[in-house]
């Protein structure tokens, strides 16, 4: 049915467009996936989000949703009947896995584009230590938020898993440029073990891009050659 | 059981004043403690630890934290009183939207006051007035910003019109030149119970800031 057709416009190595991407694979919605050309801005993209002109942008019965985070929450409202719920029950937990993703944009995200962009042995130390402090209040947040199950969000896949999990391929490209494990078995057993079982979900693994594909990608948009 | 609310604050804080709005709105009785920013109480610490931040909402001696946050908190707990969140999954994404553009807003507000003199702070005035406008257009003619009800984009946004006085005498500008929707909504905001208990007075706010430029360089903490 044309009103209830559901696009988005994104570009395949955005970490933010995977959200909503992830959350509609989780709730069985057919969408129709307009790809932005790097560099450039279509006309869809500034009429849809003329505030930020910025991806992802959702469209559901020609209505635009956008920000990442809102768009999947409004996705799990929408769905509802469609899949098991993307955010905790009780409004404590709701709050707590929201605080989390609003860290790993604020601070944890920033922190991490910040090592590929460092110049200079200081500070790249400097900010691999930020982010390494972040992963291990994130590793203690794992703990917390899963209460022994698979994900942050228990049995299933939820809204933080979705916010955290999408930066893993960066995670893994950023590794690999500074030659420096950043998620591991030993320092944080816990989001190793998540971020496999995150990858492989059959939600996931269609719209995470291959680490190999990214780093070739990285490297043009960081025009430098990693240190 | 009965519920146990404490509120860490700031009296200026804009963010404070957001959760106090959202729990007089509710009708919430809580235990408002004031929190020395320089000097920051052990609870504090204890009950923010990753941000260090105010404000902190604490019941039945759990923290939420972030000021937003909370406000949705607030208004998923105590459901049975006046909604500040519409019920449609697309309405309430629009205010959830507005709620992220209005903090946005703080980076430019910083440069404003605790900016440079000239260029830095005339970026941070161009950059607000310009973000204010772009709200001032979504709110367009109705009495609040979801229209005939009172609600979340509002508190998000009304915690700022303490500063505008500060605004205006450090940026020398005029917001109601610029902005007369913005001033008329809020002076109907301030008609609120829930809105005149918790902002606090302008002119105090204002004359807090020389006090606030000594002890800081930019304004992260509030």
């Amino acid at each position: 049915m044309a009103s209830d057709e559901v696009k988005v416009i994104g570009a395949w190595a955005s970490p933010f467009v995977m959200r909503p991407r992830i959350a509609l694979n989780l709730k069985s919605v057919p969408y129709e996936f307009l790809q932005e050309t790097f560099g450039a801005k279509s006309e869809l993209l500034l009429k849809s989000n003329p505030v930020h002109k910025k991806i992802p942008v959702l469209i559901h019965a020609d209505k635009p949703v956008c920000e990442s985070n809102i768009i999947v929450e409004y996705v799990d409202e929408t769905w509802s009947a469609s899949g098991p719920s993307m955010l905790p029950s009780t409004p404590y937990d709701r709050a707590i896995a929201r605080f989390w993703a609003a860290y790993i944009d604020e601070k944890w995200f920033p922190s991490l584009k910040s090592i590929l962009k460092a110049e200079g042995e200081e500070e790249k130390k400097a900010v691999l230590a930020q982010v390494e402090e972040g992963n291990a209040l994130l590793e203690k947040a794992f703990i917390d938020c899963s209460k022994g199950k698979p994900f942050f969000n228990g049995e299933h896949i939820g809204y933080l898993d979705i916010a955290f999990g999408c930066f893993l391929a960066w995670l893994r490209v950023t590794e690999l440029a500074g030659g420096h494990k950043l998620i591991d078995e030993v320092k944080t057993p816990s989001l190793s073990k998540w971020a496999e079982r995150f990858c492989n979900d059959p939600a996931v693994k269609p719209v995470m891009p291959e680490t190999a594909t990214l780093a070739e990608f990285a490297k043009k948009i960081f025009a430098k050659p990693p240190a | 059981m009965v519920d146990e609310v404490i509120l860490l604050g700031y009296w200026p804080s804009t963010f404070g004043v957001r959760t106090r709005i959202a729990l007089e709105e509710k009708d919430i009785k809580f235990d408002y403690r004031e929190q020395d920013l320089f000097n920051k109480s052990s609870l504090l610490l204890e009950m923010n630890p990753v941000h260090k931040k105010i404000p902190v909402l604490i019941h039945n001696g759990k923290p939420v934290c972030e000021s937003l946050i909370q406000v949705e908190y607030i208004d998923e707990t105590w459901p049975g009183k006046i909604p500040l969140l519409p019920s449609d999954p697309y309405q309430r994404d629009q205010a959830k939207f507005w709620g992220d553009f209005i903090d946005k807003m703080v980076p430019g507000l910083v440069r404003l006051m605790w900016g440079a003199k000239g260029e830095e702070q005339e970026a941070g005035k161009k950059e607000f007035i310009e973000m204010l406008k772009t709200v001032e257009s979504e709110l367009g003619d109705k009495t609040y910003f979801g229209g005939e009800a009172f609600g979340y984009v509002d508190i998000a946004l009304i915690g700022y019109y303490c500063w505008f006085d500060a605004f205006e005498k450090y940026g020398n500008f005029s917001i109601e030149a610029e902005c007369p929707k913005i001033i008329a909504w809020a002076k109907s905001c301030m008609k609120r119970d829930s809105v005149a208990k918790s902002l606090p007075d302008s002119e105090k706010v204002t004359e807090l800031v020389p006090e606030l430029k000594k002890k800081w360089l930019c304004l992260k903490s509030l």
